[in-house]
């Protein structure tokens, strides 16, 4: 692989994410648990777009195709998608999508944190920006999984469900392949392994005050990175992608 | 005033005098039982209609054919959301809760606007939505803003502010379609079909027959009357549909020189009546989408007031 | 309806300050269980377009307020003083702006 290859798909495997899980918080749109929720689940929402319309217009250009963000959210199959899989798991009920958001919150907190002093100025910019948004959306999940995980005893059973069957999609999280490793060695990128120890400190705190046990490492699953994802995928891209695919000469 | 030591006669010219000198009415003021009641169930059936209007259009959000399309639905929605709350938020200074509110809307005590019951089909209903009903709305609105009831008129106030960009996000939708591709233009001229009448009907029965109309004009909750609200808003949209090229489906509309105004054919009344009555093609999944949101939402409220009562005891043994 | 009022969250009224340098203003109410949840509903639902700087939340049942009925008794004593208004003083064009 290139390195401007390897820069391209570091750049989506970010844009990605955020576009993954913020198709997914579109889902809960109009089904919140109280209509507060509603405002605050788009605004994350919308966060996420954002962030995924400018770090896929940049992978675009890096990638030199003439691909613009458009064409990459639209016009790709599940296998060219770099997505956590993590992220691309339903919603369930409200505690998974809670836990899904700390876990991923938390990390991308620490993986931003690290991208604002990325040698790729762009990058830099865009984390330095996203990072704002991040920070509010840590505080947010955090405190839902305190509350839901300390409140009754239907919550709490729910929280600790949701953590348990979520688990193992955490390590992923975490992996570094060859274009991690070319992205560290070149300034640009951030060495995830590392940030274990940190995410997993903030996470036992949470755990405590919200009274969860934290999981066994019994399970863990993988395989983004190389495009292998789980079933739920191609659903979602399904109807993401419908119209652009139905009506390929379309402008909208 | 003094409301104590007053009759009843005279609280009531007191306070007709007051809304007679455009004076607002705020919430700990007298006010007529009636208006109060007449308040409640219009500001509430306002809320109802942001709230439950936010599934047709939710209904293309995971498929809005571009990334900045989707945001700028998503952000959409999430306005009709908030106004939703500003809405219930102002009603509730008249002595009713939110879940009250909601009750009676479950329950089918309370309305939403009927145009809710409609479905969306293809991504230029998205386009109809912003253009005409938000369009209609916003000419509902702007009367509004100067209502008598002190919350009413704030809330309408920061509701049109917010909701300016909406119509015209829509208009661009229809536009970018009608100059599209024949398949678009032709979602589009579709989307305007199913779209143009109800829109009609969201301003109300005719003013010979609105029940509540003469005494809503006396206490300024309502400023316009109905045919003159959907006059204007047929004058400002007729010239928007020809410059999309598209074909309002009415033959009977037509400029009227002498009146200054466009004449415009019957509304189907027994179409109204019948969708009101639950023969909509949504009525059933608009309804079942907010109750299954607030009963399947209710152990997360519960776990919420759990936590705080625990971590206010919590406070207190540590006090 | 007694069960459904029961996990009604209580009610908060929401002040902003638009900026610094301005008071703090009323701009609605929202629900929430705690402080900390009335004060991030309120940045998602009355700062959505940069509205403030500052956000208060008070729980509404905190709020003492005055009531029409006191109007008169309240307000009206003061409308006879206005020597507390500068327009009461009438002085002499020479000597200037005070």
């Amino acid at each position: 692989m290139t390195d401007q290859k390897m820069h391209f798909d570091y750049l989506l495997r970010l844009g990605d994410n955020s576009l993954i899980l913020g198709q997914r918080l579109a889902e809960w749109c109009g089904h919140a648990p109280m209509l507060e929720e509603d405002l605050a689940l788009t605004n994350i929402g919308l966060d996420l777009l954002g962030q995924a319309r400018m770090l896929l217009a940049y992978a675009g250009e890096v990638e030199g195709k003439g691909r613009d963000e458009d064409r990459l959210a639209f016009h790709r199959d599940t296998m060219a998608w770099r997505n956590l899989l993590l992220l691309e798991q339903p919603n369930g009920d409200f505690a998974h999508t809670m836990a899904r958001q700390l876990f991923f919150d938390a990390f991308q907190y620490q993986q931003f944190a690290g991208l604002c002093s990325s040698s790729d100025e762009r990058l830099a910019g865009i984390a330095a920006k996203s990072l704002k948004e991040i920070t509010y959306h840590r505080r947010h999940s955090t405190d839902w999984v305190i509350r839901l995980g300390d409140g009754t005893e239907e919550s709490h059973e729910r929280m600790q469900r949701a953590v348990d069957s979520l688990w193992g999609y955490v390590p992923e999280m975490f992996d570094m392949d060859a274009v991690d490793d070319a992205m560290v060695a070149a300034g640009i990128g951030v060495d995830v392994a590392a940030l274990r120890g940190e995410w997993d400190r903030y996470i036992d705190e949470v755990f405590a005050e919200a009274t969860l046990s934290r999981p066994e490492d019994s399970w863990s699953v993988r395989g983004s990175r190389e495009g292998k994802h789980s079933e739920h995928l191609g659903y979602l891209l399904a109807e993401m992608q419908f119209l652009p695919r139905a009506y390929p000469d379309a402008k909208w | 005033m003094d409301a104590i030591n007053k009759e009843p006669e005279a609280l009531e010219a007191a306070f007709q005098a007051k809304v007679d000198a455009e004076q607002r009415i705020e919430p700990k003021d007298w006010m007529p039982e009636k208006y109060r009641q007449t308040l409640i169930r219009q500001m509430s059936q306002h809320a109802h209609s942001e709230v439950v209007g936010m599934l047709p259009e939710g209904n293309w959000l995971t498929r809005a054919p571009s990334l900045k399309r989707k945001a700028i639905l998503m952000a959409k929605i999430q306005d009709e959301g908030g106004h939703g709350l500003y809405l219930y938020s102002a009603a509730e200074t008249l002595g009713i809760s939110r879940d009250e509110m909601f009750e009676q809307l479950h329950s089918g005590k309370a309305k939403y606007s009927t145009i809710f019951n409609y479905p969306t089909l293809s991504w230029a209903d998205i386009g109809a939505i912003g253009w005409l009903v938000d369009g209609a709305a916003i000419v509902n609105q702007i009367a509004l803003c100067r209502c008598s009831y002190g919350p009413y008129a704030r809330a309408m106030i920061r509701i049109c502010k917010e909701e300016s960009f909406h119509q015209r996000q829509g208009y661009e939708i229809m536009m970018t379609m009608a100059q599209g591709t024949k398949e678009q233009r032709e979602m589009a001229q579709d989307a305007l079909n199913r779209w143009w009448w109800p829109t009609l009907m969201m301003f109300g029965p005719h003013d010979r027959e609105s029940a509540h109309s003469g005494q809503s004009m006396k206490w300024k909750i309502k400023r316009q009357s109905n045919d003159d609200l959907r006059q204007k808003f047929i004058d400002a949209t007729v010239p928007q549909a020809e410059f999309l090229g598209l074909r309002i489906p009415d033959d009977k509309l037509k400029w009227n020189e002498e009146r200054g105004h466009y004449d415009f054919g019957e509304i189907d009344w027994e179409e109204f009546r019948s969708v009101v009555n639950g023969n909509g093609l949504c009525n059933r999944e608009r309804l079942q989408a907010r109750v299954d949101a607030h009963d399947g939402g209710r152990w997360v409220r519960e776990a919420a007031l759990a936590h705080a009562a625990k971590k206010e005891a919590r406070k207190v043994e540590a006090a | 309806m007694s069960s459904e009022t029961k996990s009604e969250l209580p009610l908060y009224e929401v002040f902003i300050r638009s900026k610094n340098g301005l008071d703090h203003k009323h701009v609605g109410s929202l629900h929430a269980a705690d402080a900390e949840m009335a004060l991030t509903n309120a940045r998602d639902v009355y700062t959505r377009r940069g509205e403030g700087v500052s956000i208060w939340v008070v729980k509404s049942t905190d709020i003492v307020a005055s009531s029409p009925e006191d109007r008169g008794s309240f307000y009206e004593p003061s409308d006879d003083k206005l020597y507390r208004h500068p327009t009461f003083f009438k002085l002499p064009d020479e000597v200037g702006h005070m």
